[in-house]
């Protein structure tokens, strides 16, 4: 590793929101030529150390240090201009225009007043090549797949000349084989001297990418790990939540009973073929598999989200009617989505509504009007008993941390008589913390005699909390595994692409 | 683990946002109060409400509209069709609940039929209104013969003409739309579908929502009012004039975001959309009595709308 000065310097950096104090005098360096992790539970201040390094926030107090200089980047076009880019999850790029376009938006190569094609189309390759992808420069972004998109916006953060670039959770959405991908390219960058600050959940991916790592924790610096080596995870882990996690899974064995969901020659979009399973009362289900998988397609055909071709539902022996979550909800099927923001949540909406939105179709006046009380007292019990996390029933749902919108997702379920839920990645961006409450939660749902199916992209996930797992590849039911067979390495050999397993 | 500090709004944010344009109608009528002659007189307040009446009856349901993530150019199109029809079928039937009658199921099945273009077949909402808004208008003149259809039933003018308490049945009619309304959107089940739909349709989907169904229904109530004032309108006049009411539609749009209605959806209040329709009607009716011309009075309207859509900017930053 190499011992160089700071590239990157945050000074005492303060940010005051009404009412909350985001981050409280972070100070901490990121040298060049190095990837330096940044991490902390939801609501730690991460999100809004990157928007002040991307010029979207200006701090209350302090400054970012450049090369020694303090900056305070007025808007985004500034921290660019000075060097700065800040890939987000949600990638900024047009999707209706192509590689080419996208990647030199905003100073396109001119021949007098008309735009050069060819230089733009030589510019692009160039670019392209930096981040060694094998991808047209005349394709539309929309019809590349995310990974690809990814790699696009870091080319285009090294068009624009950035020497410091910051990655936020980039891999959540990638599979292994991609992730993989892109940690050649920051590795790479890192041999070029970049300075790359690197904010993700994932502790494997910490300890084979980061040479140091940076832990907030309410808005506060806790410490600053200049060399990764040494530090162990659970070390990591508890200056993340400042207490020690003991087996977050909790798991513990419940009895089962028969008849609880029953899955026949399900059939439809994203399936290769007719899928049939079942899972008792109080047993816990887990799916894994690669993106694209199939694992989703199956759960919203399941749910109602999509209509299947063909198939069967049975909840407790009934079947069913498909293509409608309505009738599946009244069912007692109850699902919550893989894509909390898109899905799951009505930002807008109060914490209260968000919770009674389904539930309260059986607690009307009338069919029709709202009782009020029942509104008020079942928000207040669920909060309380979920432990969401918020300033009041009232608050729009959008100002939560993301564990704590899963919570109320969850809440809304959980004020409805419910029979079998499906939770399609409950913990994906979720802190530690949150985490392991939602595990709890699945527990106990299972141990009242609830079937659970849950799907994961996080082997330790679906290997900690079901009973029984289920491994899907491209469509289909791979394998299924009792929780004393699925071990690490069965699970994910039967997940592997049969090309790339025996590669 | 220690208690994190909890996002919240900021005091001025939840003020403005619960009673800021009720504060702004305050200011106003106060300044028109001491500042404009003859503001403050029975006459004037009869004719300002008067005045409102339609906008009002139709922001209801626009209201509805919004909230739930779309719009309806159709209205001002329907107003007048339904006059010229109620006109028309009372004129041949001696009836005035027959032509009401087909005024109101007219406006109804406009409605539907938008509803189903726009929540079934996911057709936008605003080119399906655009083409509704002018066939509508279309079948206004055809069935008129681009003509005002003077009505020879007397007994129909008193839907416009009279009144209680000194107050002209229009404007009560107007209170009722509110009050039945207003109910609607905050006491039931199906107010707040609506503002569920329009604040995230997938998720409300999901969460058993049923997203289609609720969206005609709004359409459906949407045409149904806009006829009911079409009504009020020809009993007014005594006749249904198939020209009337062109860029209605746009007030009623403007009344409501000048009332804090989210034209993303999601969001809406009724008491501010009532205070929405007043400012517009007492900054009209100011401008009248202090003879300012018609040309200035639409650039002092569209400069009120964008004076309303940033402070709701503003407010969203604070």
């Amino acid at each position: 590793m190499p011992d160089s000065a700071p590239a990157l310097r945050f000074d005492g950096l303060t940010m005051e929101f009404p009412g909350v104090r985001a981050l409280d005098g972070i100070s901490f360096g990121v040298r060049t030529g190095s990837v330096h992790a940044l991490m902390g539970e939801n609501g730690a201040g991460k999100s809004t150390l990157l928007k002040i390094l991307s010029g979207a926030y200006q701090p209350t107090a302090g400054c970012v240090r450049l090369g020694g200089q303090p900056k305070v980047f007025g808007s985004t076009a500034e921290a660019i201009a000075a060097g700065v880019a800040v890939i987000y999850q949600e990638l900024h790029l047009v999707p209706e225009m192509t590689v080419a376009e996208n990647l030199l938006l905003g100073r396109y190569p001119r021949r007098g007043a008309l735009l050069d094609r060819a230089a733009l189309r030589t510019e692009a390759v160039r670019l392209l090549q930096l981040v060694g992808e094998d991808i047209s420069p005349d394709t539309r972004v929309g019809r590349l797949p995310l990974a690809q998109r990814q790699m696009v916006e870091i080319a285009k953060a090294l068009g624009r000349g950035a020497q410091i670039v910051a990655f936020d959770e980039p891999t959540s959405s990638l599979s292994e084989k991609e992730t993989r991908r892109l940690f050649e390219i920051i590795r790479d960058l890192r041999a070029r001297g970049h300075a790359i600050l690197y904010v993700s959940h994932r502790m494997d991916e910490i300890f084979e990418l980061c040479d140091a790592a940076t832990v907030l924790r309410d808005g506060r610096h806790v410490v600053t790990h200049d060399a990764l080596a040494g530090v162990t995870r659970d070390a990591l882990v508890k200056s993340m939540v400042g207490r020690e996690l003991t087996n977050v899974f909790n798991y513990r064995s419940r009895p089962h009973a028969p008849d609880g969901l029953t899955v026949r020659e399900l059939a439809g979009p994203g399936l290769r073929a007719p899928v049939t399973f079942t899972v008792a009362r109080g047993e816990i289900l887990g799916f894994f598999g690669l993106v694209g998988a199939g694992r989703t397609e199956l759960m919203r055909l399941l749910c109602g989200a999509v209509p299947p071709t063909g198939g069967e539902v049975r909840v407790h022996g009934a079947v069913v009617a498909g293509g409608s979550p309505r009738t599946a909800i009244r069912a007692g099927l109850v699902f919550c989505p893989e894509d909390r923001k898109k899905e799951g949540i009505i930002p807008v909406r109060s914490v209260a509504e968000n919770i009674n939105l389904s539930a309260r179709r059986s607690r009307l006046h009338a069919g029709f009007f709202l009782q009020n009380d029942w509104e008020r007292t079942n928000a207040a019990e669920q909060i309380a008993r979920l432990g969401v996390r918020t300033a009041s029933p009232s608050t729009p749902i959008r100002l939560l941390s993301g564990g704590n919108q899963q919570k109320a997702i969850l809440a809304r379920w959980l004020s409805e008589s419910v029979r079998v839920v499906v939770l399609d990645e409950p913990t994906r961006g979720i802190d530690i913390g949150a985490k392991s409450e939602i595990y709890a939660l699945i527990h106990d749902l299972a141990a009242a005699g609830t079937s659970v199916v849950i799907v994961s992209s996080e082997l330790p996930e679906v290997l900690g909390i079901a009973d029984r797992v289920i491994v899907m590849r491209e469509g289909m039911v791979a394998a299924e595994f009792d929780r004393a067979s699925a071990t690490p390495e069965t699970v994910l050999h039967a997940a592997l692409p049969v090309t790339v397993a025996s590669a | 683990m220690s208690q994190k500090p909890l996002p919240s709004l900021s005091v001025f944010a939840r003020l403005w946002d619960s009673a800021g344009m009720l504060l702004v109608l305050a200011v106003l009528l106060l300044v028109c109060s001491l500042g404009v002659d003859n503001f403050l007189t029975a006459t004037n307040l009869r004719g300002l409400a008067l005045a409102v009446s339609t906008i009002g009856m139709i922001s209801c349901t626009m209201m509805f509209c919004l909230a739930a993530g779309d719009f309806d150019l159709s209205v001002g199109s329907v107003v007048a069709f339904a006059g010229v029809l109620g006109a028309t079928v009372m004129n041949a039937t001696g009836s005035v609940a027959a032509g009401a009658a087909a005024a109101l199921g007219s406006g109804a099945l406009i409605g539907f039929v938008n509803g189903v273009f726009v929540a079934r077949l996911g057709i936008n909402a605003l080119i399906t209104t655009l083409a509704s808004m002018q066939i509508v208008r279309g079948l206004g003149f055809i069935a008129s013969d681009g003509r005002a259809v003077g009505i020879r039933t007397d007994a129909f003018f008193a839907l416009g003409n009279s009144a209680w308490f000194g107050v002209p049945a229009p404007v009560w009619l107007t209170v009722l739309c509110f009050v039945v309304f207003g109910v609607l959107l905050n006491q039931t089940i199906f107010g707040r579908n609506a503002l569920a739909i329009g604040g995230n349709k997938e998720a409300a989907h999901l969460a058993g929502v049923p997203v289609t169904r609720i969206k005609i229904v709004i359409f459906t109530l949407q045409g149904m009012v806009a006829a009911f004032a079409g009504l009020v309108l020809a009993a007014r006049m005594t006749s249904g004039q198939p020209n009337t009411s062109q860029g209605l539609e746009l007030e009623v749009i403007s009344a409501c975001v000048l009332g804090g209605v989210s034209l993303s959806g999601g969001v809406a209040r009724l008491g501010s959309v009532v205070a929405g329709v007043l400012i517009m009607g007492v900054v009209q009716n100011a401008m009248n009595l202090l003879n300012i011309p018609p040309f200035y009075q639409y650039v002092a309207r569209g400069c009120i709308l964008l004076a309303a859509v940033m402070l709701d900017r503003f407010k969203q930053r604070a």
